[in-house]
């Protein structure tokens, strides 16, 4: 693995607190181009306001946010997103009762024309949309406009990660997005993940499901409490150690079965 | 990843007949269980009311002047329903307007152009306020609606009792605008062409812009849209205006036509108009719908109406018939959009759970 010298996306020294809430203290973490970095931690460990941070959402307390190695303060969801920074949420926030095509371009259609004959180009937004989908190994979509209700809820994260790649992505943030879908539905987005990372993204991948991160992260970092209480890469640590460090430290050789169990089934 | 995948495309559409003698891209369309009523009450009525008249050139006059008029209401406000709200205050609009061009012109003597341009601009200032308190406030644009609907009715009446001491006064229109906006060609009234221009410019808006992806997204999911970068506040202001202009038209159609204003007139159109786009397949939750769809679904309420009355019996019927058809439009466009939401291409292998909805 190749360890890019500076991060595309990085947070310094960051803190946040909501009133008296200190949702993160003091966190750096560092996202670089062509790698999976896997936030873990328990419920409420911070890894939601974390990526909030990173996508412009929250602005943080302390500390500071750089982009290419140069301090960017991040004023906004949408100056973020300008910037390369996507961020799939895991409702997706695809339109049901709209196609493919016009989903992949909503609010930024292609258009032709002038004046009052400017209109949607639906052919180019067929076709772009139809191969960038189809590209992501989501075969079973042959029609760009069949409906996005249509589609399954791993096909719908595929749909959004294609989107946001398509829009110039550099950092892809994923909040949970394998926790409400079954083994098949997880490992389609999981493939997307892998897709993304080969194509020279840094993905942020938050998920509880210890399988899951294994099998795809490059770099990990374990929130406890707002804090990093662990950082390292890939092969660093035994796989049991990992699971210790994802349940807050404590010893989970019962909880290691029943994960390793929910990955089989 | 390396092959390009329009070859599949293309037979994957052309083999969607999904075995039946409909293709699926029709029968799945917002518009076809409104064809399908459209058809359906004109050859019910051929048949009943045919010996009666109903197919002479003057009947069916008489239906298509019932539809453009309805239509040229119930597209902006179906559009707006598309996008998710609803607009119930069309009916004082009409009375509002058509009052403001007889005012105007009779009792202040002013210059009917003017005069015109005061009642679109009273349908498009309704318009304007109702979309910027929805906006601002997000309550349920039924409820704001419907207080505008009674608020700008008692204005109109008041006004008018005021300014002339009556409710209804005449007016005549004089050329160009009686050309424009009060002429009749073989028993069809301009409002026909009206309606095709209205239609023809939603239809391109709906089906072809970028505003119009815009519309069913701010109704389909407010949320992704708001996500996605949609404007949807302007969207919802843009067509609250454009149904407060529709309205006025007519007001001024009739004003036109009928050589009075009437403040009280145009309250019956406050319910036909979501009636005919729900017949249409419009959605009543939004995000869902066709121009095609709204104008089918006044064709058909157009064609009961007439149709009703050359049959002999008495008009008494034409609520329950309307109430019928609107409860069996309301089933098939349910059915319709699951059908929808069904797989759209020609998979046949099982899927793992397919959610619907979100
Ligand atoms: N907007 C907010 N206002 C106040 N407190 C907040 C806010 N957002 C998060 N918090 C608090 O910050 C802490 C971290 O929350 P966060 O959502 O980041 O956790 P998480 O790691 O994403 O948890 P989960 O795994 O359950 O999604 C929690 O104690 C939460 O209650
Ligand atoms: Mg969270």
């Amino acid at each position: 693995m190749s360890t890019a010298p500076i991060p595309v996306l990085e947070l310094e020294h960051v803190g946040k607190s909501f009133g008296g809430t200190h949702a993160l203290t003091d966190a750096t973490i560092g996202v670089f181009a062509g790698e999976v970095h896997c936030l873990l931690g328990d419920n409420g460990a911070g890894k939601s306001t974390l990526i909030k941070v990173m996508s412009g959402i929250h602005q943080p307390t302390s500390g500071r946010v750089l982009i290419d190695g140069v301090e960017t303060p991040l004023v906004s969801a949408r100056f973020a997103q300008d910037r390369g920074i996507a961020t799939v949420h895991q409702d997706v926030g695809m339109i049901p009762l709209m196609s493919v095509a016009r989903n992949f371009f909503l609010g930024r259609e292609l258009t032709r024309g002038r004046g009052p004959f400017r209109r949607i180009d639906m052919k180019r937004a067929r076709e772009i949309s139809l191969e960038h989908v189809r590209s992501m190994g989501i075969r079973r979509v042959h029609d760009a406009d069949q409906m996005v209700g249509t589609l399954s809820g791993g096909e719908r994260q595929a749909l959004a990660i294609a989107r946001a790649m398509y829009f110039g992505a550099k950092v892809l943030i994923l909040d949970e997005p394998t926790s409400a879908l079954g083994v098949k539905e997880a490992s389609i987005v999981l493939k997307q993940i892998e897709v993304a990372r080969s194509r020279g993204l840094g993905v942020v991948f938050i998920t509880h499901n210890a399988s899951h991160a294994l099998a795809i992260g490059d770099r990990f970092t374990v929130l406890i409490q707002g804090r990093v209480a662990a950082a390292w890469t890939r092969g660093e640590r035994s796989r049991n150690d990992v699971l210790d460090l994802m349940a807050g430290g404590e010893v989970v050789d019962d909880l290691f079965e029943k994960v390793t169990g929910e990955a089989a089934s | 990843m390396t092959d390009t995948p329009i070859a599949h495309v293309n037979t994957a559409r052309r083999s969607s007949l999904a075995g039946a003698f409909v293709p699926t891209k029709i029968y799945r369309s917002p518009q076809f269980g409104a064809l399908i009523a459209a058809v359906g009450v004109y050859v019910f009525f051929a048949v009943v009311a045919g010996p009666n008249g109903f197919l002479t050139p003057a009947a069916t006059a008489g239906w298509v002047n019932a539809t453009a008029e309805l239509a040229l209401i119930a597209i902006p406000v179906g559009v707006l329903m598309i996008s998710g709200e609803f607009d119930l205050s069309v009916g004082s609009v009409v009375g509002a307007s058509s009052i403001t061009v007889a005012l105007g012109s009779t009792v202040l003597g002013l210059p009917l152009p003017l005069v015109i341009i005061a009642a679109l601009g009273v349908g498009a200032l309704t318009g304007l306020v109702n979309g910027l308190i929805v906006n601002a406030t997000r309550l349920p644009s039924f409820i704001v609606t419907l207080a505008s609907n009674f608020i700008l009715l008692g204005l109109a009446l008041g006004l008018s009792r005021v300014l002339a001491g009556v409710s209804t006064v005449s007016v005549t229109f004089d050329e160009p605008w009686s050309t424009l906006f009060a002429s009749t060609f073989f028993d069809l009234n301009v409002t026909v062409v009206w309606c095709l221009v209205v239609g023809l410019v939603a239809y391109w808006v709906l089906a072809h812009t970028r505003m119009g992806s815009w519309i069913y997204a701010t109704g389909g999911n407010l949320d992704g849209a708001i996500k996605a970068g949609v404007p949807t506040n302007r969207v919802r202001l843009t067509l609250f205006i454009a149904s407060g202009l529709g309205a006025a038209l007519v007001g001024v159609l009739q004003a036109g036509l009928y050589h009075s204003g009437n403040a009280v007139q145009g309250q019956g159109f406050v319910f036909q108009a979501p009636i005919v786009a729900v017949i249409g397949g419009v959605l009543l939750v939004g995000g869902y719908g066709s121009v095609q769809g709204i104008v089918l679904g006044a064709i058909t309420y157009g064609v009961v109406s007439i149709g009703l009355f050359y049959t002999g019996w008495t008009s008494d019927w034409l609520s329950a018939f309307i109430g019928g058809l609107l409860i069996i439009a309301v089933l098939a466009n349910d059915a319709i959009r699951k059908s929808a939401l069904k797989s759209g291409g020609r998979t046949r292998a099982p899927r793992a759970r397919t959610k619907e909805g979100l």
